[in-house]
């Protein structure tokens, strides 16, 4: 068989090659803006992994163009090509390479993961203590935080702080978080509670560049809290308290998406986190504090309006938001 | 196929087809396997359910021990009694075999009996709470599992009347219930430890 | 030549042999290997059908953000049935169910399968529960995804949804059954003169799928047992409120899911280690390292399913484990595709129908592999979990992976099921069309995702509309990428080019019998004396070659 070619020719593919392959990884232009700490760690992640999968995607993508072309059958020839059945170098190659490969996003994975905090979930177990039993703090998520009044999750031993999500990143470890919210996902709205304020939201409202700890429960089915800008994801779960912990790095008003399939109008249940300088976060707290709110239909679904959601079906989700009672399953006995 | 093709199978060729090895036993054992994980996932799920909550079973319900500690005692009896029968056949005796097959499709109906005045008898049932969701669930599947035994010795009873129709040297339909039995025994051993004896003591 | 008795003259019409199968054989509870597998494939051809029908109204519902078009609660039951037909009702019986049959007792040389009436029993398990599918339409259809999480799956459509769990209880049945025929017939009854490295990778294939399949399904049973339970019982398995925890439900479901994506590209990796040699002119490059690589990724395939619950209620170590054995399956895979391409090199390539949707394949696939691999890793998945990245990813391995290698394996082994070959430019046709389809359907979902547009969503932020209504149109082109390759196959099966029994010339086992080949396979079974990929040296001339110097 002939040589694996290692000419000039290999080598200015491999240069031009790398050269796409990291032109692309930095101007893909296909992550929306970075709101948070954790956003640059996971972008920085996404360009190197699609640095390395472009090259590896053009490189198996020309070679069978190059093959199809130089080898294609010619008119006429009615023979067989080389018969080669294998080269163990070159097997080898393409094992060890792809697994050096592997092993180093495997590494690379654990690090970000462990700047992002997401080794640490319940972290700040004795913090949230001031105004709040550790233990209520879950399922004290429904607008009215009594600990009588909150839907009887789970009476096990998951009724403790979340053991799940994403906790507290490297440099906030063991410290206690500068706000916490309990977030309460329904069909379909987010009610945002504000337990030391003493604030009920259909929004989301924080102050930039604080550490800011969502606790998140769901009352009837599942739901997940996403919002894009902060490249952060947890689900809310009936009976499994969970949480994610996060700085915003940048004011603005970013939307909250429900990314779990939770029923017809899933797609509808939407809001905002707004995120506010330390001042403006003052001022909206004030006013806040003093109305006790109850989120209204237009409050808590007020993204939504134009997507085809029905008066009827506001009025429902205001109406579950009021209610200490989970939304109703068909348990039918 | 037949006639014609049969007769040009003479240029040495192993003719593959009509009187390929019966691998009825083997597909048998495969088959298993995937019953047993089936039986590995409602174990799993039973597991996890009891890790994650505190009480094991909850307040007030007392797994009963008497009756399913008989009941076990003649399931696993009736493991070796099969077993009689597998070897009465070996050695083509056909009636030797029916007697033993009778008395373990017998008692397998006790189990089945047994669990039935269980199931009438105990203080809790299916939608008692989550303990007894997994308690008649389990218990249930398996006791399917064994009715179908009984009916699989069944039927080797009825194919047995005719003579010649088993014999040392064709037994697969015998081996079979036999395996399938045996297996119904092993899942019902690690059902009582997980069931009755690891939530008594 | 490769096997004994290798008939490569051209017949002039059909071998009209005494025992041929007659059009209304395939109606009935044949035994024949042969027969089922037709049914398989034809019925799963059918579900797709509909199954794309659904996709194309989910399509035009998203052409505009507003949820204008159909009903959301009918969106996702529209969803929920598209992914759980194409699933299991197209790609799982095509795949395993029709070219398995079909193939692989005339690849080992049997006569037919170990328990053929287990597999005809197993094969019309399908039809009833494609029918329950469709009847659930008539109580709202199951609408909690393919996924059928509880708790929505337990508080809505809840008839629906019983019926959705049955169907799926009875395809796995199904598949149960086609795995213990599988093992033991490749096991047991190849002939005896065929070394284990003389069987071909296709057998390879669906003996790895075949345990695969064998220990993952019944723990999806397990799992929809206890829901069908919680919905109709008054247990509460998944009910937190009552001691049950819902996320046992998805480890469950995702130990037999995860797998479940593996059965679907398994086989068709076996299509495609038989279709390039043969028409690149090639031995394959690296058997052993194919062959065990099946075997390494259905080893390594049944622990990495936590990936899909990154977001869920998974504690960080498992976040971790999972990341890591999730991104080790790119190396076998690796393997594979590499092998495929180096069996490219130095060939003699063809490039019809059949090679150009492997081809295809090897792009497309690659392309959703390396989106697989971000998704593998947590940090990225928290992101993307959940969204059009995801569609973007498993359209381009089910789609541009499953879908282009059974086009490619309907094209090469259509002359030896029918006895004639399909038209080559209608092929063509069929193949560029279904290629700018995908592509334009499907790429420009991993943009939406990653800009934050959630899937299954039937309303959704409309500063995503433009890149919708591209992915619409692109769905359109699929749709209409169907026309060309059902007349072909129409036509070609009344009035197509003749083919003989090897067009290809092709030395796996199946080419040596006629085509279609006689009822019982063989008359007289076939002595193996070389393996299926040893082109080279020796000058094949196939029948098709001077048909293919018009062309050119
Ligand atoms: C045919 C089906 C199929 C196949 C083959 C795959 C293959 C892979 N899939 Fe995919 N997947 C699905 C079907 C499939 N998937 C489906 C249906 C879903 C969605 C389910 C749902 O939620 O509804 C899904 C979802 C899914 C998720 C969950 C996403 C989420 O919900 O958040 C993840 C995460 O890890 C994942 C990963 C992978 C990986 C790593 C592979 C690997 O096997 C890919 C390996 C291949 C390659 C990597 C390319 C070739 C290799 C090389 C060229 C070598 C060099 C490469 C490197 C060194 C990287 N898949
Ligand atoms: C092998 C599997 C497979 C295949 C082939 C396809 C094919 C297609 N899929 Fe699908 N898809 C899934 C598996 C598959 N899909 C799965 C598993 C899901 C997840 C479901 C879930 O979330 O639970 C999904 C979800 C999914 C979504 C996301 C929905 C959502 O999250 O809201 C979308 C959206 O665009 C989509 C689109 C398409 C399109 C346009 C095609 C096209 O390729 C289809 C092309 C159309 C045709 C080929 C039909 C042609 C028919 C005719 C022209 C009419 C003739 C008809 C008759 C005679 C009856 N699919
Ligand atoms: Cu809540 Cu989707
Ligand atoms: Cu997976």
């Amino acid at each position: 068989m002939e040589q694996i070619p290692a000419s000039i020719w290999t080598l200015t593919a491999g240069v031009v090659i790398t050269l796409i392959s990291f032109w692309v990884g930095h101007n893909h232009n296909l992550l929306p803006e970075q709101a948070s700490e954790q956003a640059p760690l996971v972008d920085d992640f996404f360009d190197i992994m699609l640095t390395i999968g472009t090259a590896l995607f053009l490189v198996v993508q020309g070679a069978i163009i190059l093959f199809v072309i130089r080898y294609r059958r010619r008119a006429g020839d009615d023979g067989d090509g080389v018969p080669v059945e294998g080269n163990l170098p070159l097997e080898a190659f393409w094992t060890a390479i792809p697994a050096l490969i592997v092993i180093f996003l495997g590494i690379y994975s654990v690090d970000i993961f462990q700047r992002m905090g997401g080794l640490n979930p319940g972290d700040h177990a004795m913090h949230t203590m001031g105004d709040h039993n550790p233990a209520v703090a879950v399922v004290a998520a429904a607008p009215q935080t009594t600990a009588t009044d909150a839907p009887p999750l789970l009476a096990t031993k998951t009724n403790s702080v979340p053991e799940v999500g994403i906790g507290a990143s490297p440099d906030v470890q063991g410290k206690m978080p500068d706000l916490v919210v309990d977030v309460a996902g329904m069909q379909y709205a987010w009610i945002f509670t504000y337990p030391s304020q003493g604030i009920v939201s259909g929004e989301l409202h924080i102050p930039v560049g604080k550490d800011v700890q969502l606790n998140l429960s769901a009352r009837d089915v599942i739901h997940s809290f996403w919002v894009p800008q902060f490249r952060l994801k947890q689900d809310a779960i009936p009976g499994v308290p969970t949480e994610l912990r996060f700085k915003a790095t940048k004011p603005g008003t970013y939307p909250v998406v429900c990314a779990e399939l939770c029923g017809g109008y899933h797609g509808a249940m939407r809001t905002q986190v707004i995120v506010h300088t330390p001042e403006e976060f003052e001022t909206w707290l004030s006013q806040n504090q003093t109305m006790a709110a109850i989120p209204s239909p237009s409050l808590v679904a007020s993204h939504t309006a134009a997507l085809g959601v029905t008066p009827q079906l506001l009025a429902q989700v205001a109406a579950a938001a009021q209610s200490p009672q989970p939304v109703p399953s068909s348990d039918h006995i | 196929m037949q006639g014609t093709v049969e007769s040009q199978e003479t240029r040495g060729v192993i003719d593959h087809h009509h009187e390929h090895p019966d691998f009825r036993v083997l597909g048998l054992l495969v088959f298993l396997i995937s019953e047993s994980l089936m039986f590995g996932g409602l174990f799993a799920a039973y597991l996890l359910l009891r890790g994650l909550n505190e009480q094991w079973p909850p307040e007030g319900t007392e797994v009963e021990l008497l009756v399913p500690t008989i009941n076990t005692i003649i399931l696993i009896s009736s493991s070796f009694v099969i077993h009689y029968g597998d070897v009465a056949i070996k050695k083509d005796d056909v009636q030797g075999m029916r007697k033993w097959y009778w008395i373990t499709a017998a008692m397998g109906l006790v189990f089945l009996a047994g669990q039935v005045y269980e199931y009438l008898n105990l203080g809790y049932g299916l939608r008692t709470n989550i303990f007894s969701n997994c308690f008649y669930v389990m218990t249930g599947f398996h006791g399917l599992h064994v009715l179908i035994g009984v009916l699989l010795i069944l039927g080797v009873l009825w194919r047995s009347r005719r003579p010649g129709h088993y014999s040392a040297h064709q037994h697969t339909g015998v081996a079979m219930a036999e395996i399938y039995w045996h297996f119904v025994d092993v899942i019902w051993i690690i059902l009582f430890t997980l069931l009755y004896i690891l939530t008594r003591f | 030549m490769a096997q004994a008795q290798l008939p490569l003259d051209t017949p002039l019409s059909l071998p009209e042999h005494p025992k041929a199968w007659k059009w209304y054989d395939y109606f009935t509870f044949n035994v024949d290997h042969k027969v089922i597998g037709i049914q398989y494939l034809v019925t799963a051809f059918i579900f797709y059908l509909i199954g794309g029908l659904m996709a194309v109204a989910m399509r035009t519902e998203l052409a505009t953000a507003n949820s204008d078009f159909i009903d959301p609660n009918l969106y996702n039951a529209f969803l929920t049935n598209h992914g759980t037909i194409m699933i299991f009702l197209w790609i799982v019986p095509a795949a395993i169910g029709g070219f398995g049959n079909y193939l692989v007792p005339l690849m080992v040389g049997a006569r037919d399968m170990a328990f053929p009436r287990l597999n005809a029993l197993a094969f019309w398990l399908n039809p009833p529960a494609g029918a329950l599918l469709l009847a659930s339409f008539l109580f709202g259809g199951a609408q909690a995804g393919w996924t059928s999480y509880p708790p929505l799956s337990t508080i809505t459509a809840t008839t629906a949804q019983s019926m959705w769990i049955l169907a799926i209880v009875l395809v796995g049945t199904s598949s149960i059954m086609g795995s213990v025929n599988f093992i033991v017939t490749i096991w047991k009854m190849k002939v005896p003169s065929m070394r284990w490295d003389q069987l071909p990778l296709f057998c390879w294939a669906i003996l790895a799928t075949s345990l695969l399949a064998l220990v993952s399904t019944p723990v999806l049973a397990a799992g929809l047992i206890l829901l069908l339970f919680d919905i109709n019982f008054g247990t509460s398995f998944f009910k937190p409120d009552a001691g049950g925890n819902v996320v046992i439900y998805q480890h469950l479901f995702w130990f037999y899911s995860h797998p479940a994506v593996y059965l679907m590209i398994l086989p068709i990796f076996g299509i495609m280690s038989e279709v390039i040699p043969v028409h690149a002119r090639k031995p394959i490059f690296g058997y052993w390292a194919i062959a065990y690589s099946s075997l390494a990724i259905c080893c390594v395939g049944l622990f990495v399913w936590v990936h899909h619950m990154f977001t869920s209620g998974t504690p960080p170590w498992m976040r971790m484990f999972f990341t890591i054995s999730t991104l080790i399956v790119a190396v076998p895979t690796g393997v594979k595709i590499f092998s495929w391409v180096a069996t490219l090199w130095g060939g003699k390539i063809r490039l019809n129908s059949a090679m150009l949707f492997a081809i295809g394949l090897l792009s497309m696939f690659v392309l959703g592999g390396l989106s697989g691999v971000t998704l593998g890793t947590a940090p990225v998945d928290i992101h993307v979990h959940d969204t059009y990245y995801v569609v973007a990813h498993f359209h381009y391995v089910l789609f541009g992976g499953s879908v282009f290698g059974l086009y490619a394996g309907i094209y090469h082994w259509f002359p030896k099921m029918t006895g004639r070959l399909l038209n080559e430019p209608l092929g063509i046709a069929h193949f560029v069309l279904t290629l700018v389809g995908t592509n334009l359907t499907f790429l420009p979902m991993h943009e939406l995702g990653l800009k934050g547009m959630p899937r299954r969503v039937a309303m959704y932020d409309p500063q995503f509309e433009p890149i919708n209504v591209i992915c619409t149109i692109g769905a359109f082109v699929l749709a209409f990428s169907v026309i060309p390759f059902l007349i072909n196959v129409i036509w070609s099966w009344n009035k197509g080019k003749v083919a003989g029994d090897n067009p290809w010339g092709g030395l796996s086992l199946e080419w040596t019998t006629s085509s279609p080949p006689l009822i019982e396979n063989w008359e007289v079974l076939p002595v193996v004396t070389k393996g299926p990929y040893d082109f080279g040296g020796i000058v094949h001339r196939p029948v098709m070659d001077e048909d293919d110097d018009e062309d050119e």
